[in-house]
């Protein structure tokens, strides 16, 4: 495991990680919601960097990184956004591969992580970078002393994991249902089971944070009593910046309800870790 | 034989985690029934496109053209393969595969509604249930497709996002494969996305070209000096030029010239779909091929008035194989496709798919009496006759009626 400290630090209690989408609906208002989420206790923020072909993504994201590409986001735009932002939280650039690849000239991929470095984010997560494809990030990555975010999928086993546990660091994310994003009101059966698998394979010192569903602090509280270390939590939030902008509410309103669910998200798993361990065999 | 996986530096598998697992399972399959006839699987699929799909589909010498380009010049004729055009090749090859790897369902894209009509055939033939797939605006100008599509009783899913062609419903089914993976098998239309996909789907349609040699040399005892094929993807491309790439006939790649090969940057839309010719390096869809993107990497909205066409990326064996200086690539726009479109079926007897046209509108660019570009074509030259033109019936008329085309025949018969 490559140790670029940073991010895993923000796990010492139940992590509640937020995703935003950087510019959604607008920069000004996308600076206030972050903002919002990191005072209702976040620990991490993860910040969409728009891809007009976000494969990974379902409906509510999809149309966020619509609005947010409407509003003029580019790949500069959102690191001036990250210096813009007043958190005192790890942030995390989630993105595409081909806008890292296409940043700035030179050796591709490494003025990308230098800018990044520079304006303060600690890791990355691309959704549509394998591991069979990442060792050039990675070493930039460890050029530049980020952290590099890989997911781990319900279908993924035995020597495709050694090959993310080596490559990995800052977090796991644990995705908790094969699919796309898009909020659930239900916890997957799969969570469970993953993290038992990841629990016996050598990634005991990684901190592993579930996403994919999560929507409600009782779900955030029993993927944290299934053995999380933290919740990633996107299109639930979403949602509410979707339906702000969808009724003209004011920011101001949207950010207070943004807060208000990150309260109860990060409450839930607090609440999770009292939870007694499943029984076995659950 | 191992699995290609990179060409020079393109291809790759660039796509999500929950996919690879899957993607490592279908390389195998791969290996195992295609490249090495396990289970005599390739014996199976030479009999089934054989007996289902009609091959070996005709080379035909093109007497009217001939004439006028005053060289051979050669049609294969892969519109008369089952479906009406080369895609069944490859949605015939890919649905047994999966009917090989025990998966019990099967989803695809599709652009023009060929792939689609040939998997929903496939899928029928072979009888797993079948999802399909594709942009609105595709739907709307492609219609014959759609209700092939579901005669064959595949589902056929319309996808709204963005400008609603061939670059949605891709990024459409992946999400569905994503979802889904563990039980169905995403029968990709062309020679694009994640290894092993683009070797896999070249090789189902190599026989075009391994045809095209054993029939040009039982009546010239030599290869064509040139071989043509239009370029969406590049699937009926690949497939037409294998044989000869390590051969000397020039390997023409015709893409879509669109309106205007002039980038729209403010509104992120190229007016073309010329990838090969004007693209650059980037990743899309599970590997690195030649783009059309801007700047910042966002990937543009292509057009071309052949749906089949309209596509922002090509595979990326084409793309090496360009960067070589092997294949050229050449471009024709729509004016000049519809023109040729009109020849074709006046002249030959043979109307051709939109896509199919671009590859005669370069002939007529090249060696037509009003030539418009400065190279001389050996002299035999052959020319893929991709597909046939039933499904673009509609479109032609409106998009004739629109321009003033010399060669086009009054349409006013249709009227009352
Ligand atoms: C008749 C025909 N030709 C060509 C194409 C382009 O595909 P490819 O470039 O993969 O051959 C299509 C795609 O739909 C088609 O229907």
């Amino acid at each position: 495991m490559s140790d670029a400290a940073g991010l895993a630090a923000a796990f010492e209690e139940p992590a509640f990680v937020p995703y935003l989408a950087a510019g959604d609906p607008d920069v000004e208002a996308s600076l206030e919601y972050v903002e919002a989420l990191a005072r209702g206790g976040a620990d991490a923020i993860e910040l969409g960097l728009p891809f007009s072909e976000p494969i990974a993504e379902g409906p509510t994201i999809q149309q966020a990184v619509v609005r947010s590409l409407e509003g003029g986001m580019t790949p500069e735009r959102f690191f001036e956004f990250v210096e813009a932002l007043d958190v005192d939280v790890p942030l995390v650039c989630m993105t595409y591969y081909n806008l890292i690849y296409q940043y700035g000239d030179g050796e591709p991929v490494v003025p990308f992580v230098e800018r990044a470095a520079e304006v303060g984010l600690e890791g990355f997560v691309v959704p549509d970078l394998p591991a069979e494809e990442a060792d050039r990030l990675r070493a930039a990555c460890d050029e530049f002393g980020l952290d590099l975010v890989f997911i781990v999928a319900p279908t993924t086993r035995g020597d495709r994991l050694a090959a993310i546990v080596e490559r990995v660091s800052g977090y796991l994310y644990v995705q908790a249902r094969l699919g796309v994003t898009g909020a659930r009101s239900d916890v997957s059966g799969r969570t469970a089971e993953s993290l038992d698998r990841l629990a016996e394979q050598a990634a005991a010192d990684i901190p592993k944070a579930v996403g994919f569903g999560i929507s409600s602090g009782e779900q955030a509280a029993e993927v944290v009593a299934a053995g999380a270390d933290g919740v990633i939590v996107g299109s639930a939030l979403v949602d509410i910046v979707a339906q702000g902008h969808a009724d003209d509410d004011p920011p101001g309103v949207v950010a207070d309800r943004l807060e208000a669910k990150a309260r109860e998200l990060k409450q839930g798993a607090l609440a999770g870790a009292q939870r007694p361990p499943r029984p076995e065999g659950t | 034989m191992s699995v290609e996986k990179k060409f020079g530096d393109y291809g790759g598998q660039y796509v999500p985690e929950a996919l690879m697992p899957a993607i490592e399972e279908l390389t195998d399959a791969y290996e195992r029934y295609v490249l090495n006839n396990e289970d005599g699987f390739m014996d199976e699929f030479r009999r089934r496109i054989r007996d289902f799909g009609g091959r070996p589909t005709p080379l035909e010498r093109a007497d009217q053209l001939s004439e006028r380009y005053d060289r051979e010049v050669y049609l294969k004729r892969e519109d008369l393969l089952h479906g009406g055009a080369h895609k069944l090749n490859n949605a015939l090859g890919q649905v047994l595969l999966a009917k090989y790897m025990g998966k019990e369902r099967i989803i695809a894209e599709t652009g023009a509604g060929q792939h689609g009509t040939a998997t929903a055939m496939a899928a029928a033939h072979l009888d797993l249930p079948c999802e399909i797939y594709m942009g609105r605006r595709d739907i709307n100008r492609q219609r014959p497709n759609v209700f092939r599509m579901r005669l064959n009783d595949a589902e056929v899913t319309p996808v709204d996002v963005g400008r609603g062609t061939l670059k949605e419903a891709i990024s459409e089914t992946m999400r569905d494969w994503a979802r889904t993976v563990e039980t169905t098998h995403y029968v990709i239309g062309s020679i694009v996305g994640p290894a092993p996909f683009p070797a896999m789907v070249r090789d189902f349609h190599s026989v075009i070209g391994e045809e095209i040699d054993r029939q040009f040399r039982e009546r010239f005892d030599e290869p064509p000096g040139a071989v043509v094929a239009c370029a969406g993807g590049g699937s009926n491309t690949m497939g037409t030029f294998d044989a000869f790439v390590d051969g000397d006939a020039e390997l023409y790649a015709v893409e879509a010239g669109g309106s205007s090969l002039t980038v729209d940057d403010e509104a992120g839309v190229a007016p073309h779909s010329a990838s090969l010719s004007t693209g650059e390096e980037g990743v899309l869809h599970g590997a690195r091929t030649k783009l059309l993107q801007d700047d910042h990497g966002q990937i543009l909205e292509s057009h071309s008035v052949s749906s089949g066409l309209d596509y922002a990326g090509v595979g990326p064996e084409l793309a090496h194989l360009v960067d070589e200086g092997r294949v050229v690539p050449t471009n024709v726009d729509d004016d000049a496709a519809l023109e040729a479109f009109h020849r074709l079926s006046q002249e030959e007897g043979v109307i051709p798919a939109l896509e199919t046209a671009h590859a005669f509108g370069f002939l007529e660019a090249v060696a037509g009496p009003e030539t418009t570009r400065d190279r001389e074509l050996p002299e035999t030259v052959v020319v893929n006759v991709s597909g046939r033109g039933d499904k673009d019936l509609e479109a032609v008329v409106e998009e004739t009626d629109k321009r003033d085309l010399e060669n086009a025949p009054s349409m006013e018969v249709f009227d009352g």
